[in-house]
């Protein structure tokens, strides 16, 4: 799940990481009365799960409270298209109104799980304001890396480590080192996946702050940051994937095609995807059912892959192991014979009880579309959406 | 022989629920030596024919287990899997999904240098049809006992390829599901180098998947194996920047798409199979190629 900068902002200076001054405003005239409040020149940010915001017009420098109103009532309601938003963009419900700083440097800092080790990983580079992939192709030298000791945690060598090999060291080093075992900290205790700071900048009255933050919480920890999970902002998600979530489907993306997915297993769902693709097709989806233990989780899918305006044919593919082929082959006569699903559907099942899956099918009277294998369903669900 | 479960396997189930239980009766009747289950507090009962006991240590000490299937729910598997170390179980196999990752960050560590392999977690486990031994959750039926090694980091996409060979008549020696987590226990690397060094395999598929460089490090190996692999990387369509239902099927960088992975197998000499329904006829055109089929 991820954060507003606002709430990662929040997050981190509660670990002791300084960020600038500022609050978080949903109206033009909070935004003013915070602007007063800091007084001086300010910065309206918008607040939307989007990188790359100033380049479509999400954040504007105001010189006094009254260009910051007017700022803010501008930016408060636009929808943000980014080149990671897609063309259909992100709507902004509130803006960070912050104190603007002289910049003096800009620094890279963030921490992220290292899968292959198994370890936390805390990266710095002294080429802050930079696409941190960008500056790993073309000066990978200006990068360095830390990693986390699950044992001991965190030292604080490793904080000076990475202070020195970013220019903070002299004046700076305490400070900066104190930061980056801060942030180490919050990534730990918030069960944090990626905490990202860039740029984090030393201003020209020698302050460190973190001027823009990332932060994502592993979803896989939500039972035990219930806090932080009550910061999700329901808007910045797709209104599909909202209906899929609140009738307990966790792993629906809704994708730009016509066909829709239902899938069980996460590998055999993307390679779906693909053999879709392969046979001239997009998917409009795409949905694991996981362990589909009662025909009623496969009917709650269906009615959010039927309920989408972009189906135009339904691919059912299941490869039973823990799922039950019955089980989803009962949930799918229910689903279209309860009116769910008005589009063609192909249906191709394999594994544990097909013998069973294959017999309700057959005995529905319903036409369906019938594959063996998965490369066969593809095509048909293609051909089918036609 | 076969990789890491064979005819001399003795499984106890951690978390003998609906889930551990129906597939303690899968295995059983398979053929599988399933000891007993462990629920903690549950010990004494006999369940459909097991005998339940509170703790893996009596399982080791009564059953002599050597492996243990974990089913355990994922806000305590992280604990279940320290268990079976504990009780130097030498292969752990944790089926559960949706343990937080910093939790086997935890246990990645405490297992290093230590006596248990652990395979997953968020996997489907390990079958050796030959010898008709198994933990984990796959279908039976698909399966013929042959030669060819099959490793994924998808459960479903398994029982898919094995499906595919299974109708082109070419058996299997055996199939590891490593996980859909950032954080496992056996990487595909290390799965490879237990393909390799077994007599009863010809040939390895490997089925890995978007997020990670996980097939970068084992095309790697590849470089260096005298068998053969045919390689197919699930989630080529897949948009950047979204959770593809695996946890760790994320691509957070140009190293975790699939063109960047199917670059590095294919460098290192992998078959790579681009539509995932060619996966058994490509393992059929390689083996007759080598002489091998």
């Amino acid at each position: 799940m991820k954060l507003h900068e606002y709430q990662a902002k929040e997050v981190l200076a509660r670990f002791g990481v300084p960020v600038p001054k500022g609050r978080v405003a949903r109206t033009a005239d909070e935004a003013e009365a915070i602007a007063k409040e800091l007084g001086g020149r300010v910065v309206i940010k918008a607040q939307a799960h989007t990188g790359a915001r100033g380049k479509a017009g999400g954040v504007k420098v105001a010189n006094d409270p009254a260009e910051a109103k007017k700022f803010a009532s501008e930016i408060i309601g636009m929808t943000l298209v980014t080149h990671q938003t897609g063309p259909q963009g992100l709507p902004v419900g509130s803006v960070l109104v912050e104190e603007a700083i002289d910049i003096d440097r800009e620094i890279y800092l963030s921490a992220a799980i290292d899968n292959s080790p198994g370890r936390p990983v805390l990266i710095a580079s002294s080429q802050g304001g930079m696409d941190i992939e960008e500056v790993a192709e073309k000066s990978p030298e200006a990068i360095v890396k830390t990693h986390i000791d699950p044992a001991c945690g965190f030292q604080p060598y490793q904080g000076r480590q990475l202070a020195f090999a970013v220019g903070l060291g002299g004046e700076h080093l305490n400070a900066a080192a104190a930061l980056i075992g801060n942030v180490a900290k919050a990534f730990l205790e918030a069960d944090a996946s990626i905490v990202e700071i860039n740029p984090l900048v030393v201003t020209k009255d020698g302050r460190i702050l973190a001027a823009d933050a990332k932060f994502s919480i592993d979803d896989n920890a939500d039972y035990r940051q219930k806090p932080m999970f009550e910061l999700r902002d329901r808007s910045q998600e797709a209104e599909k994937e909202l209906e899929a979530h609140d009738a307990g489907i966790q792993n629906y993306v809704k994708l730009d095609g016509s066909i829709g997915c239902l899938v069980n297993g996460a590998g055999l769902a993307m390679a779906t995807l693909d053999a879709i693709k392969f046979a001239g097709g997009d998917a409009a989806n795409f949905l694991d059912i996981g362990t589909a233990n009662n025909p009623e989780a496969v009917v709650s899918a269906l009615k959010i892959i039927g309920s989408d305006p972009d189906v135009k044919a339904v691919l059912v593919n299941i490869f039973g192991g823990l799922a039950r082929t019955d089980i989803i082959a009962e949930g799918t006569v229910q689903a279209i014979k309860g009116g769910h699903v008005k589009q063609p559907v192909v249906v191709r099942l394999a594994g544990t009880n097909v013998e069973l899956g294959s017999k309700i099918l057959d005995e529905s009277g319903l036409d369906l579309g019938r594959a063996d294998g998965f490369a066969e369903a593809a095509r048909m669900a293609v051909e089918a959406a036609k | 022989m076969g990789v890491l479960m064979d005819e001399n396997s003795r499984v106890v189930v951690q978390g003998f629920g609906g889930a551990g239980q129906r597939e303690a009766i899968t295995g059983r009747n398979y053929g599988t030596n399933i000891v007993c289950g462990v629920t903690p507090g549950r010990g004494g009962q006999t369940i459909e024919g097991f005998e339940v006991l509170n703790t893996v240590r009596e399982a080791v000490d009564k059953y002599d287990a050597n492996v243990s299937l974990i089913f355990v729910p994922a806000p305590f598997a992280a604990d279940a899997i320290l268990e079976a170390a504990d009780a130097e179980i030498p292969t752990a196999i944790c089926i559960t999904e949706g343990i937080p990752t910093l939790d086997m960050m935890r246990v990645k560590r405490a297992l290093a240098g230590g006596k248990t392999r652990l395979i997953g977690p968020n996997c489907p486990g390990v079958i050796n049809p030959a010898a008709k031994s198994r933990a984990g959750i796959m279908p039976v039926d698909v399966y013929l006992p042959g030669n060819v090694g099959v490793i994924s980091r998808s459960g479903t996409l398994v029982y898919e390829a094995v499906d595919q060979l299974t109708r082109l008549g070419i058996g299997q020696s055996g199939s590891v599901g490593v996980g859909g987590d950032p954080i496992i226990g056996t990487s595909q690397r290390e799965a490879l180098e237990l393909f390799e060094a077994d007599p009863d395999t010809a040939a390895v598929v490997l089925i890995g998947e978007i997020g990670g460089t996980a097939e970068q490090e084992a095309a790697e190996y590849v470089k260096t194996m005298s068998k053969p692999v045919v390689a197919f990387i699930a989630g080529a369509t897949a948009p950047p920047g979204r959770r593809m239902g695996h946890a760790g099927a994320i691509i957070a960088g140009a190293a975790g798409t699939a063109a960047a992975k199917q670059a590095a197998l294919r460098d290192a000499g992998a078959a790579v199979v681009e539509n995932p329904g060619d996966i058994g006829s490509t393992m059929q055109r390689v083996l007759k190629e080598r002489g091998l089929s």
